[in-house]
């Protein structure tokens, strides 16, 4: 056996029209972890996809332990030991962990029945042997991200999988859980499987990494041993320019109050939350995820009823039980879950970025299209969005695009206050910092910003003041000066007694 | 094509610059293409009869019906919703409005000895329509029904005030010349040529197709209606008051379901109970066949016409070609079913 389990050479993948791949090369050593960086679009994704079987390459070839291998579907992936594990994770939620597991190979016994019964007591042996603390019995939907993704895992373990790759496995999981992936693959590398990691995030990549491979446009750029990399390098690989600044934090001058909460309340995720922010502050809500933090802000919005609490929008007592009322005292919403709550994917780039300024944009019911027509264009070209035309559909633009527009819907309705929960998750580098350039100048221009973040790094970067959440409490407060990640994480973690790895 | 329509999905910015798009224009006009085939395909079958400018009228004449529903449909399905209740709605409107306008000096007259104004008749007739449709809003958008669930119950519902309305299940006939003259009568019609101008039904059909998309494309309330359909959620998020857009949307179906009850009773001359049966299907069909998506946010008034015609012209032609009635169901069928096929493929393509 030679130095490589997978060896792609020459990789070429065209779309009609586009060059997704461009002669690119990947060697991958077993019981190593190797991330592969680049900008959306870059070609990662596409390059797994052929190596997991679900595309098929134009030119190049791959070879598996030196051999030539042929990989047409994803059964042909499955068969030669390639497990990919989706960023949208793909299960059954009725079934069980181990009907999942066992999907399409069901275990039976002697009778040739399927046996739910045997599927169960080998999938606790896998479990048990890789620490994995899920019941086999429990369906899916009752199971949380993280667990669905171990289920995941282990289905590919159960495959005796040699290659697994994992596309952005940590954008909906909490750090603890981060902490506890990361373990998991550490044995999976201990046990010789080749894993490959697909990430956004900077920390992540320096903390589990063997190996980087960057690409960009298509092509590949670089590989390297993590240890020879760092993180300007890293940067500077991916965009092909120098980030000098990753965050640009414009000094803004800080007035009065514009927003008050008060003793707000609602279930179990609002628990007596009171804050306030005031014009020209950033203040950053951190928390782990699930401790109330966007659901905080969604209540405030109007999203969905608070129960008790009172809200003050400039001073005045504002009731707002439904997102217009919101808009009307003027506060704006960009949601945490682009695809979910943020865009209209069949409508225009125009349709979309006026629908929450429409009122402004008709008179007596009908619209007003050149000053959508205008003040869309100004957006775009203030937001460097790249869209080939306002009618694009905004299903078509990549997500860094897709979160400008959304940005763009609210900056139309010009808020005092604007909400934005995850400004940049599972954007880009590049439309990341001009996400981050964005909001500085917002508040430069007197706007409160209210800001929801799981990534430290965003959090301590760009905010004024950090409110800390745990358990639907809010615990804490720290201003820019003194915020640290420890401090934060300590906060966040109060009532729990497990430590944060 | 093939080539330009794959090219548009995996990378739209580069189709899209080179400015004329092939695929999309295919996409976007195949349905009249179509239409214009069967056109040119009946006229050959039939010797030149189906194309005959009375026989064109007619035709119209027999769509506008479907077309007027089809118009309040395409609203209903862009926000992904359905209303079956148009038949029976139709049918309710049809009955409470011809039994207004009978001549009370009739015999078998519902109000023996009343005469109202036809105006009454008529704005009692859309009144019932939009108010079983206000009714359909208010239990999609007030009690979270879903809209198939609400609208098959006010199905059966108004079908069966109409049974019970027209007593003895006998049509109210013997109406009023003026109520007749709504589904019988001729604009611009030269008094020296029989049969000549534009039939009544037909001019409100285009009406009613004029002032719809109008409102869809320059319209607060047409981007609302597309961005209910796109994303309900962000449409909220958004300050849509998703309810009060619901409610208008299906109190304007049962509106002009009760138009087009009016328009057929009073070409018929006659109230029927039974009037507008399976009508909700074939508006359906006229809607999708004319390109709005089953899955929301996409939609043209002009594709629904469009269907209309096209619906219209098939079942015409099998007629005159003398295709069992039977079959004709059969066929529309199969329309329904390859019009949706296309509406998948299409979405695939752009997702």
């Amino acid at each position: 056996m030679g130095e490589y389990i997978v060896q792609m050479q020459g990789i070429t993948k065209r779309f009609p029209g586009v060059l997704a791949l461009n002669n690119v090369q990947l060697n991958l050593r077993p019981g190593l972890v190797h991330s592969l960086m680049g900008e959306n679009g870059a070609g990662k994704s596409t390059l797994m996809k052929i190596l997991a079987g679900v595309y098929t390459l134009d030119e190049g070839q791959i070879l598996l332990n030196d051999k030539p291998v042929k990989m047409l579907n994803p059964r042909d992936g499955l068969a030669n030991g390639i497990s990919m594990i989706h960023q949208e994770l793909m299960f059954i939620p009725e079934l069980t962990a181990a009907e999942n597991i066992y999907l399409g190979r069901e275990l039976r016994d002697k009778f040739g029945r399927v046996s739910k019964k045997l599927m169960i007591q080998k999938t606790r042996e896998v479990f048990d042997r890789w620490n994995i603390n899920i019941d086999p019995s429990e369906q899916m939907k009752s199971l949380s991200v993280a667990q669905a993704q171990m289920v995941e895992i282990a289905k590919a373990i159960a495959f005796d999988s040699k290659i697994i790759i994992m596309d952005e496995p940590t954008s909906a999981i909490t750090e603890r859980e981060v902490a506890r992936l990361h373990d998991m693959i550490r044995a999976l590398r201990e046990a010789g499987t080749a894993v490959i990691y697909i990430t956004h995030k900077m920390d992540e990549v320096f903390a589990i990494s063997d190996e980087i491979t960057v690409f960009r446009d298509g092509t590949w750029v670089a590989t390297e041993k993590a240890s020879k990399m760092d993180r300007n390098k890293l940067i500077s690989l991916m965009v092909g320019r120098e980030l000098d600044q990753l965050f640009p934090k414009v000094e803004a001058e800080i007035g009065e109050v514009v927003l008050e909460v008060e003793g707000l309340n609602r279930g179990r995720q609002v628990k007596n939350v009171s804050f306030q922010v005031r014009r020209g502050e950033i203040l950053g809500f951190a928390g782990l995820m699930g401790s109330g933090r966007s659901e905080v802000l969604e209540t405030v919005f109007g999203i969905y009823p608070a129960e008790s609490g009172t809200i003050k929008v400039k001073g005045k007592v504002t009731k707002i039980r439904e997102p217009h009322q919101a808009i009307a005292a003027g506060l704006g919403l960009l949601t945490e879950d682009r695809k979910k709550t943020g865009i209209m994917g069949v409508l225009s780039v125009r349709d979309n970025m006026s629908i929450a300024a429409i009122n402004r944009f008709s008179i007596g019911g009908v619209l007003r299209r050149p000053q959508i027509e205008k003040e869309c264009e100004s957006q775009r070209q203030a937001l460097a969005l790249k869209t080939p035309s306002l009618n694009q559909l905004i299903q078509n633009l990549s997500g860094g695009n897709q979160q400008k527009v959304l940005l763009s819907r609210w900056l139309l309705t010009d808020p005092d206050i604007l909400i934005i929960d995850e400004p940049t998750r599972g954007i880009d580098v590049g439309a990341k910092s001009e996400i981050h350039r964005l909001m500085g100048e917002l508040a430069k221009q007197g706007k409160a910003i209210i800001m929801v973040s799981s990534e430290m790094p965003e959090i301590l970067g760009m905010s004024d003041r950090v409110v800390v959440m745990c358990e639907g409490e809010l615990v804490g407060e720290v201003s820019r000066k003194e915020a640290t990640q420890e401090k934060i994480m300590e906060l966040a973690t109060r009532f729990s007694d497990q430590a944060v790895a | 094509m093939s080539k330009s329509s794959t090219n548009t999905a995996s990378n739209p910015v580069i189709a899209a610059k080179a400015g004329f798009d092939l695929g999309h224009f295919v996409r976007t006009y195949m349905i009249v293409g179509v239409l214009i085939l069967f056109v040119v395909a009946l006229a050959i079958m039939t010797n030149g009869n189906s194309i005959a400018p009375v026989n064109l009228v007619n035709v119209i004449r027999q769509v506008s019906a479907i077309g007027i529903i089809g118009v309040g449909m395409t609203f209903v399905i862009i926000t992904l919703g359905i209303d079956l209740s148009v038949g029976s709605i139709l049918g309710l409107s049809a009955v409470v409005a011809a039994s207004l306008a009978q001549d009370p000096t009739g015999s078998l007259v519902k109000f023996q000895g009343i005469d109202v104004p036809v105006i009454v008749a008529i704005l009692a007739g859309l009144g019932v329509g939009a108010l079983a449709g206000f009714t359909n809003g208010i239990l999609i958008a007030k009690f979270r029904l879903a809209p198939f669930i609400a609208t098959l119950g006010m199905m059966s519902i108004a079908r069966g005030l109409a049974y019970i309305y027209t007593g003895d299940g006998r049509p109210f006939s013997g109406l009023k010349p003026e109520y007749n003259y709504l589904g019988q009568g001729y604009l611009f019609a030269d008094p020296n040529q029989p049969l000549s101008g534009i039939p009544l039904p037909v001019v409100l059909f285009v009406g009613v197709a004029l002032i719809a998309t109008f409102v869809l494309s320059y319209t607060k309330f047409g981007r609302y209606t597309y961005a209910i359909g796109g994303n309900e959620v962000a449409a909220r998020v958004s300050g849509i008051r998703i309810p009060r857009v619901t409610i208008i949307i299906y109190t304007i179906s049962g509106l002009l379901a009760g138009l087009a009850g009016i328009l057929w009773s009073a070409r018929t001359g006659s109230g029927n109970s039974t009037l507008g049966q399976g009508i909700e299907l074939d508006a359906i069909t006229a809607v999708i066949v004319g390109g709005t998506s089953f899955k929301g946010g996409i939609g043209k008034i002009w594709g629904t016409v469009v269907g209309a015609l096209l619906i219209g012209t098939i079942n015409n032609g099998l007629d005159l070609l003398n295709v069992s009635p039977f079959w004709q169901i059969v066929v529309k069928g199969c329309i329904i079913i390859i019009a949706i096929i296309i509406d998948e493929r299409k979405n695939s393509k752009t997702a």
